[in-house]
């Protein structure tokens, strides 16, 4: 186990001064979401004129988009590095250590977890700047990391299974927009209870996305939403268990080492 | 057996990737402190011999022990006797020489307070003290070669796989890194399977030599005996006239078996030895036929590879880029 700890703790060094060293990956996550996020907040704060919308401020309710965005880089950034490992040798290098393939997993998402941190603790500052002061108080912006990085770690796990199920960069890429597509048909942009379309409403129900939207949005602009929460726990914590566990055959099959 | 031999002994190895039988019921025996080397063309099986040995890749049949333990069910065993440098220098660019040296050894498990001097030591050794502070994206090919043999080098290991660690390299790299290989095997004891393309390579560092073609080895023992196996030298003149390369063929293959050597000389392989010699000399002299260069070759490892497959090395890694050995890492 110490060992194993100690294995993770070095690849987690490694995939962290990686992310350091490739500003960037650090820098797109936080200036496309951000740039986004001015966009849609000016151009649509006339929506919160519309009766039983939950606050007066697009841009407060708009805040929660750009974590979720930045968990889908994270998706990218983790799965092309792994991807880039496969194709280059070094898992091979990598397998003939006694390393263990949970550390090998772990270790690259602590560098999924660094960036993910930095982006939150930026978003979190933005939102300060523009006199958005989440509504659950300092404990609350406490979750909000705390939330946002499990988010980040459960996209970036399904980057690095994709990355170790098709040993390809490339394909890695292309998981990003089918995830968009997750994000478009959410609650990214409308509460849920007021979106008219029945269709359109019904998918952004059944879309888990959404849910994860809802937790950070509670936090800025509700409060303390427990139902909200534990929903957006849950399914991070569904997408990370679920991921892992993909990861984890597809980790089998990639390492062939006898 | 026992893990306490730095030998690596083969037996009817094989590996299949769908219709292609890579690898085909290969035997071989690699003394402890020997330095083999594994001589074939591109896509000859070279590299999936190797992963297979290094226990990245599980062998369709056959049975292989290295340093004493069976490839397939003494995995970890056999991880830790070994060190490999596999083909294209795996590094990672954003990291520095000594990033991957602090890596390597942690992971190998070698106690913290060993690291920073083993790293130094191996460093020192592969001349790479002054660079390793550098990202390794600023290295020479050279550089990260020699980088790649210090990784593999971190825990002492007994038996040493290196795929082909000179392809690219200039001259004066190759030949720093085959001293150092050298050393390891002389001074330190350390069993060394080698596998290249190039003959010079095999020639200069082997001790002994396996030719592998299409998944076969067709030849194997030290260079000297092979080459003593063919025993003809070859007899190669350029006329001073292009236009009369067909009428010094004519000559030449009354003296023996004609060879594909270079597009603007004839070549002969004598039947006869050395004594042809004179009189090729002589006909060409007696026929009015000019000559403007003549070299005799002595047997070289292509030439045995030509007796054995029916190919020169060069000519058989053309066809192998036509149809390549599948990257075993990409099954």
């Amino acid at each position: 186990m110490r060992d194993t700890l100690g294995q993770v703790y070095h690849l987690a060094r490694r995939s962290v001064v990686r992310q350091a060293r490739q500003p960037a990956n650090v820098v797109a996550p936080i200036i496309f979401p951000l740039g986004l996020l001015a966009v849609n907040s000016g151009g649509l704060q006339p929506a919160t004129a519309i009766p039983g919308f939950p606050t007066d401020r697009f841009v407060a309710f708009a805040l929660a988009i750009p974590f979720m965005q930045g968990a889908l880089f994270a998706t990218m950034n983790a799965g092309t590095d792994l991807a880039r490992d496969i194709q280059t040798g070094f898992l091979n290098r990598l397998s003939l250590t006694p390393v263990r393939g949970v550390a090998l997993v772990v270790g690259q998402l602590a560098g999924v977890a660094f960036v993910a941190t930095i982006q939150a603790v930026v978003y979190v500052l933005v939102a300060y700047a523009v006199h958005v002061h989440p509504a659950a108080g300092a404990a609350g912006v406490v979750v909000l990391l705390g939330l946002a990085i499990a988010i980040a770690i459960g996209f970036g796990a399904a980057g690095v299974f994709m990355a170790l199920r098709t040993g390809s960069g490339e394909s890695v890429q292309g998981l990003f927009p089918v995830l968009f597509v997750f994000l478009l048909v959410s609650s990214m942009n409308f509460p849920r209870n007021l979106i008219e379309a029945g269709w359109f409403r019904w998918l952004a129900t059944v879309n888990p996305v959404s849910y994860l939207i809802e937790g950070l949005r509670s936090l800025i602009i509700e409060g303390w939403n427990g139902e909200a929460l534990a929903l957006a726990f849950a399914f991070s914590g569904i997408l990370i268990a679920l991921s892992l566990v993909a990861s984890g055959f597809a980790l089998r099959t990639r390492m062939t080492r006898t | 057996m026992v893990g306490d031999s730095n030998g690596i002994e083969v037996e009817g190895l094989v590996r299949e990737f769908k219709d292609l039988r890579a690898v085909d019921g290969i035997d071989l025996a690699v003394a402890p402190g020997e330095i083999y080397g594994f001589l074939g063309p591109n896509g000859a099986g070279k590299s999936t011999t190797v992963h297979m040995l290094t226990t990245l890749l599980p062998p369709t049949a056959g049975r292989a022990t290295v340093a004493g333990f069976d490839v397939v069910k003494n995995g970890p065993e056999v991880r830790r006797a070994i060190g490999a440098a596999l083909q294209e220098a795996a590094l990672d660019p954003l990291l520095t020489g000594r990033d991957h040296m602090r890596l390597q050894t942690a992971l190998h498990g070698i106690p913290r307070h060993e690291r920073a001097g083993r790293s130094d030591e191996l460093l020192e050794r592969v001349g790479l003290t002054l660079a390793a502070d550098r990202r390794v994206r600023t290295y020479s090919g050279g550089m990260k070669r020699r980088l790649d043999l210090a990784l593999a080098l971190v825990h002492s290991p007994r038996i040493l796989f290196l795929d082909e660690p000179t392809t690219g390299l200039d001259p004066q790299s190759r030949n720093a890194l085959w001293g150092e290989v050298g050393r390891l095997a002389k001074e330190e004891g350390v069993t060394v399977f080698l596998t290249t393309q190039y003959l010079e390579e095999a020639d200069v560092l082997a001790d002994r030599v396996g030719i592998i073609d299409h998944g076969h080895i067709v030849a194997e023992g030290t260079p000297t005996d092979l080459k003593a196996q063919i025993g003809r030298p070859t007899v190669e003149i350029t006329p001073a006239d292009p236009e009369q390369r067909i009428r010094v063929a004519e000559i030449l293959r009354r003296f023996g078996e004609l060879v594909q050597v270079s597009p603007d000389s004839v070549a002969v392989r004598c039947a006869h030895g050395d004594l042809d010699l004179a009189e090729i000399i002589r006909t060409l002299d007696a026929e009015g036929l000019a000559v403007a260069n003549l070299q005799l070759h002595a047997p070289s490892l292509d030439d045995v590879f030509l007796e054995k497959t029916g190919r020169t090395l060069e000519g058989a890694a053309a066809e192998a880029d036509l149809d390549p050995e599948p990257e075993p890492a990409r099954r």
